[in-house]
């Protein structure tokens, strides 16, 4: 398994987002630089929509991320609840 | 009376509605010219797409999306741009060395940013496909984006600083610029498909981070918010730029079995052209940041071998390897920043930015972070060089030096398993002999030879006559170079005259 990463700025909404990913993803490891903020997690990384909206005691829309990310590491599949980077195990698929 | 019927309620559009929506019908098959017409570059490079409908922008970016977040963020970086020159921020940053960091990223870095509007403008006109073609002039409108807000946030510092003010010019004639300039008009000058795993892949997925991430990071240690606000500003367009990076890679290998030999030998290609061309961000963060977050070695073991192990640990279900001659750059960590550090020492009198010999302070936290490498080899060199300049015979390079065709950097790489020999590697081509700074360039040189010969060296020109004329002078005036004020040592520089001034007006009038 490899380790796939996000990482944030330290912003107020971005502080609050780490919180919701850390919340959501207990195996995530976070680490705390001038300015931004890493989160690497063993194979996947869900941040869920609710989670964020909880901690911010507002609605979010998921395309809000925009504003706060720097970096990511992992394949990236977003839908309107969730935003989930995942390193996929198992063989290729083809494309039909 | 009768109720009223009920408000039906439309349903909003999912996110996956709303990209098919914007998407659809947007790659149909022409008929009044034929396809091969329309988009002429798609074929020549090898790479073979069955179904270009199979690619989507993972991310799902709608216009209206688009135009939304992109202005929140420039909103949200003027008002920081105006707040920190109403407050004359540069007086905060923590020393006036650090803004030769600066100097070089906006004549270095930002003329790429304009290069990778018109790649991408190019490219996104001429794929078959709605998914990338669309993801393509998105990114076009970014990286013009990220060109003038950094033009817009280092002209702050060009009021105060030398060496600022003519990036542009200085971007397409500068001996040392000519290693960014050469490395981006290389890849614009390819097909579409290698332009993408030149720059979204190699340089934005495996490469930027490096740039982007503790550099900028850096630049906020050391009191600059302004550069780190835009840093972070165009690095929130790059998670989707190096999503497009991965996902046209997966898109190639996954359309054609064919597809993976071509990718495969422009991942090998292109980073080692990205690494060699990030010799001169290894710099920056050893040697250029008064305060420094993490050496140059951890930067790359983090970004590039723990990063780079996921991600072709993933690829390798499509038969993709790592690139060829990661483990040069392995060895070379240790050496890399010292060894490019002392080239623009020796040539300080024709660099656009100040350099100096690290203090004693500096020293020590060189020889923590490299154990191996630093008592052994540079201290020593460092220590000679001091002595030199104590008694007067500042030490300058008066020979021109020879360059990479390839890379364009001058020789003063080493070999991977001797940091005491330089690396030379030659190769000839109809009759005349070229020369490389390693394998990696020399491989990439014999490949496509009839690209390379055609290199503008600035070395070679210089010699030609082609750069202003024979001396020094006569070549920084035709670089737009103020000679005795861009130039030479920050030490007795007009920059560090004014910067001890307002250090002496600050320790007088404490606030
Ligand atoms: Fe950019
Ligand atoms: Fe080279």
């Amino acid at each position: 398994m490899s380790k796939v990463s996000i990482t944030l700025q330290n912003t107020d909404d971005g502080r609050q987002i780490v919180d919701a990913i850390v919340s959501d993803n207990p195996a995530a490891e976070v680490s705390r630089m001038p300015a931004l903020t890493k989160i690497d997690c063993e194979g996947r990384l869900c941040l869920k929509r609710e989670t964020i909206e909880e901690r911010l005691g507002r609605s979010f829309d998921l395309q809000e991320l925009q504003l706060s990310l720097i970096s990511l590491a992992g394949n990236v599949d977003e839908d309107d609840d969730s935003f989930t980077l995942a390193w996929e195990a198992g063989p290729a698929t083809k494309n039909a | 009376m009768n109720a009223m019927p009920p408000l039906q309620k439309q349903r909003k559009l999912s996110l996956k509605e709303r990209y098919a929506h914007l998407t659809r019908d947007l790659g149909w098959e022409t008929t009044y010219q034929p396809m091969d017409k329309v988009f002429p570059y798609v074929a020549y490079e090898g790479i073979k797409i069955h179904d270009w409908d199979a690619w989507e922008d993972p991310f799902r970016l709608t216009m209206d999306a688009y135009w939304k977040y992109q202005a929140e963020k420039e909103r949200k970086l003027y008002a920081v741009i105006e707040s920190f020159a109403q407050n004359n921020g540069h007086l905060n940053i923590t020393d006036a060395r650090y803004v030769n960091a600066l100097k070089l990223f906006l004549t270095g870095v930002s003329p790429l940013e304009y290069s990778a509007h018109r790649g991408y403008a190019h490219v996104g006109r001429h794929f078959v496909g709605a998914g990338p073609r669309i993801a393509c002039q998105m990114q076009a409108i970014d990286e013009l984006r990220h060109a003038q807000t950094q033009i817009h946030t280092m002209s702050h510092y060009n009021k105060f600083f030398d060496g600022l003010h003519d990036a542009r010019h200085m971007h397409d004639r500068v001996w040392y610029l000519s290693v960014p300039k050469s490395f981006f008009e290389d890849a614009c000058t390819a097909g579409p498909f290698e332009f993408l795993t030149a720059i979204s892949f190699s340089f934005e997925y495996v490469l930027t981070n490096l740039l982007f991430v503790p550099f900028m990071s850096g630049a906020a240690y050391n009191g600059d918010m302004a550069t780190v606000t835009f840093g972070f500003s165009a690095q929130s367009d790059e998670a989707r730029h190096m999503t497009l990076g991965l996902e046209i890679i997966k898109f190639m290998l996954e359309q054609d079995e064919g597809n993976v030999p071509i990718v495969q030998r422009w991942i090998d290609k292109w980073f080692w052209r990205g690494y060699r061309l990030l010799s001169l961000v290894s710099m920056m963060m050893d040697y250029m940041l008064p305060k420094r977050i993490m050496s140059w070695a951890e930067s790359w073991e983090m970004y590039f071998e723990q990063a780079g192990d996921a991600l072709f640990e993933d690829l390798s279900r499509y038969g993709i390897r790592k690139p060829k001659y990661h483990e040069v750059a392995a060895k070379e960590k240790h050496r890399l920043s010292h060894e490019v550090w002392s080239i623009f020492y020796n040539y300080t009198q024709a660099a656009a930015f100040h350099t100096w010999l690290p203090s004693e302070e500096e020293m020590t936290w060189l020889s923590a972070k490299y154990p191996d490498t630093f008592d052994k080899y540079y201290r020593p060199r460092f220590k000679a060089w001091s002595e030199m300049a104590a008694e007067g015979k500042r030490f300058y390079n008066q020979t021109l030096p020879q360059l990479c065709t390839t890379c364009q950097i001058p020789m003063g790489f080493t070999e991977p398993d001797d940091p005491t020999t330089i690396c030379f590697r030659s190769a000839e081509y109809k009759g005349e002999r070229y020369h490389f700074c390693s394998d990696g360039c020399k491989d990439i040189f014999c490949h496509e030879p009839e690209k390379y010969v055609q290199s503008w060296l600035p070395v070679h020109q210089i010699y030609m006559g082609n750069c202003g004329g024979a001396e020094v002078k006569d070549v920084l005036a035709w670089y737009h170079l103020n000679f005795g004020v861009d130039n030479f040592d920050y030490e007795g520089s007009p920059d560090q005259k004014l910067w001890d001034e307002w250090q002496a007006q600050k320790a007088a009038n404490p606030v």
